[in-house]
């Protein structure tokens, strides 16, 4: 006879197990549905080839080493019409990386202000930030595009009106930034005698930086000292630098632009497609970054400021040692999905002129060479790299700042 | 009175409030509060849900606002000055329901981030002093483990070490124990009789009317923003006055 307090028998193995005993269940649900991928990929694979070759077409990359013949507006590295569509697809992939690069600096700016003062206690602030925030995350990013585009390039300031004595449009920040209809211009350095020297003061001024800080917190934690440090680091940022740079008779000069005849010559011009592009993916992340940021510092409970408070911490050092650590946390890992979305918004560069990977190898390559598929596919996996690649660098960050007890 | 017994008299109090009202907007949750708290004194304030004892004590080292009325502490006063508030804060701990440990950092951490960072403390000395406090609430074997590794009662524990180790004259309890299981209830409250015993000045808003009776030199009962009744804990429990009082005590108390 059994009783209720009878261990269990080892009982015999039924099929229905697989559904019902927790052992076996997520194997099974693993197993299915890795069947169902599978299958569903050799089906799609087999069908692509055989209509590949019944229209008489095969996979084959050799078209990239053939030349391209077209021009392309923006270039980082030396390209011509007669380089070849590699090359092509490579100053494509940099055009994106660049304006991906400089999208997530000013998106996490902004995003991180507009969060933060949407916070604030002051009415009007906080109203602005709720405006700015609604308005750009509820309007597609496209046409947040072309309407900077169309700001920028409409506006009324033609080069030819920054000519003569009482010119109708003026350059700003002491005559060196010329914002016109037809782009920005804006000084670039000319690399003399002498400025590698000053460029490695420079580096070793960042490395400076780092190690007075290291210095300081030590020092801090010696005597309970806690000196002026961003005044420090300024200096520290500064001054040698500019030290080397007027002990070795200033060897950086700038190039500034200057209005020659109907058009501005010298300096570095960045066309408004460059422009617009960055503008709109950045105020457009922002607003979604802003969320991501004022949802962050509230997640963390009204109890934290509190005990704080109630320590004596005031509120900038409380915000700094208790809430952003924590803050962080719950940040980073929604803030690497926006990084990674912009990155892939960026590919809407095309709607505005902008050269970028989509608009050379998934543009105008494929469309002299025929090749979609090869380019499609070969994007894709420029854009997969480039993904994997920031969530990787980012995880990585995540993971030093994880909470560790949990 | 002499000008100097006055200064001595006033030297021996520790918190003064005076006539203090708080609004929430519409809502008046505080109605002239008169309180003096001698120093070394030791008060437990009861009463139903929702009467103000929180906001009370939380007005005492500015966590709230009040907007009549007076507080002196220590020789402080109250007002939207940032120095004073600094200064009161820096002599009045507080103990909250929910611990609130900075689960980010270890326990050695949560314990001599203020006393590093507000009273300057380098940070040997602050460790040492920490560990000092962390042994007198019995839990020095767990310095280097993050909050969120220890039980509720242990938790607490450290929420008073934390406050312990600014050094402070008066300690303020808004229900430290209400959030513990059965059986955590009596390790903090041991704490507490400790604390009382080297003659801290405490304030407690708690329900164990046993710790009432046992510390306290004075139970006040509020109700509906007022102080109804206040009274030593014999006179309080064996003879209450109020009629709302011998109701909360009737519920309290169980039967
Ligand atoms: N931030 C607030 N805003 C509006 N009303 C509040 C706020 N905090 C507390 N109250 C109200 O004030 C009253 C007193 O609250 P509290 O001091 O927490 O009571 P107790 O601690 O005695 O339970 C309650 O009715 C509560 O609803
Ligand atoms: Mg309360």
């Amino acid at each position: 006879m059994t009783t209720m307090i009878d261990p269990p028998k080892a009982a015999g193995f039924h099929i229905s197990q697989l559904l019902y005993d927790t052992r076996y269940r997520s194997m099974t649900i693993q197993v299915i549905v890795f069947l169902l991928v599978m299958g569903l990929g050799a089906y799609l694979l087999n069908n692509t080839i055989i209509n590949l070759a019944a229209a008489d077409k095969d996979i084959d990359f050799g078209f990239l080493g053939n030349r391209a013949g077209y021009d392309i507006n923006q270039l980082l590295i030396p390209y011509s019409s007669d380089s070849t569509h590699w090359r092509a697809t490579i100053v494509g992939l940099l055009n994106t990386l660049l304006v991906a690069f400089l999208g997530c600096i000013l998106a996490t700016i902004i995003g991180v202000v507009a969060g933060v003062l949407r916070l604030s206690k002051n009415w009007l602030t906080a109203k602005i930030m709720s405006f700015y925030v609604e308005s750009f995350r509820n309007i597609p990013v496209l046409l947040w595009i072309l309407a900077f585009f169309a700001v920028l390039s409409e506006m009324d300031r033609k080069p030819r009106s920054f000519r003569g004595e009482d010119a109708v449009n003026n350059m700003w920040l002491w005559d060196s930034v010329a914002v016109t209809n037809r782009g920005t211009y804006i000084p670039a350095p000319i690399w003399g005698d002498g400025s590698a020297l000053v460029v490695i003061t420079f580096l070793l001024s960042l490395l400076g930086i780092w190690a007075y800080g290291k210095w300081s917190h030590r020092r801090f934690e010696a005597t309970g000292q806690i000196l002026p440090n961003f005044w420090y680091k300024l200096g520290i940022f500064i001054v040698p630098s500019l030290a080397v740079f007027f002990l070795l008779g200033r060897p950086i000069a700038l190039s500034i632009p200057e209005i020659k005849g109907f058009n501005f010559s010298g300096g570095l011009h960045i066309r408004n497609s460059l422009l617009a592009l960055w503008l709109a993916l950045s105020f457009y992340t922002g607003s979604f970054i802003a969320e991501i940021v004022r949802s962050g510092i509230l997640a963390i409970s009204k109890g934290q400021t509190e005990a704080a408070a109630a320590l004596g911490l005031r509120p900038s050092r409380t915000m700094n040692l208790v809430i952003l650590p924590q803050a962080l946390r719950i940040i980073i890992p929604p803030l690497i999905s926006q990084y990674l979305n912009l990155t892939k918004n960026s590919s809407l560069a095309l709607a505005v002129g902008y050269m970028d990977l989509r608009s050379t190898l998934g543009g105008t390559t494929l469309n002299t060479t025929g090749r979609e598929l090869e380019c499609m596919l070969l994007m894709m996996m420029v854009y997969l790299a480039v993904s994997l690649t920031i969530s990787t660098f980012m995880n990585v960050y995540n993971n030093s700042v994880k909470l560790k007890e949990r | 009175m002499s000008a100097e017994l006055q200064n001595h008299l006033a030297d021996e109090v520790a918190i003064q409030i005076t006539n203090m009202n708080k609004w929430y907007g519409d809502f008046h949750v505080l109605r002239d509060i008169n309180l003096t708290v001698q120093r070394g004194e030791r008060i437990v304030i009861a009463g139903p849900s929702g009467s103000g004892k929180s906001t009370m004590i939380r007005c005492i080292n500015r966590l709230e606002e009040h907007q009549k009325g007076q507080i002196v502490v220590d020789g402080t006063e109250l007002s939207s000055d940032l120095k004073n508030i600094d200064k009161i804060r820096r002599e009045v701990g507080m103990c909250f329901q929910h611990f609130n440990l900075f689960p980010h950092l270890t326990i050695l951490e949560n314990c001599t981030l203020a006393p590093m960072w507000v009273r300057k403390t380098p940070k040997k000395e602050a460790e040492e002093l920490a560990m000092h406090f962390l042994e007198k609430v019995k839990i020095p074997d767990q310095a280097n483990k993050y909050p969120g590794m220890l039980s509720g009662g242990q938790q607490q524990r450290v929420a008073i070490a934390r406050s312990l180790c600014m050094q402070p004259r008066i300690m303020l309890f808004d229900e430290p124990t209400s959030a513990l299981d059965p059986e955590m209830i009596k390790e903090v409250l041991d704490t507490m009789v400790t604390l009382a015993d080297e003659g801290m000045t405490m304030l407690c808003v708690t329900h164990e009317m046993g710790f009432a009776r046992q510390v306290a030199d004075r139970v006040i009962f509020m109700d509906q923003g007022q102080i109804v009744e206040q009274n030593e804990p014999e006179e309080f429990f064996n003879n209450p006055k109020s009629d709302r009082t011998k109701l909360f005590l009737s519920q309290i108390l169980g039967h």
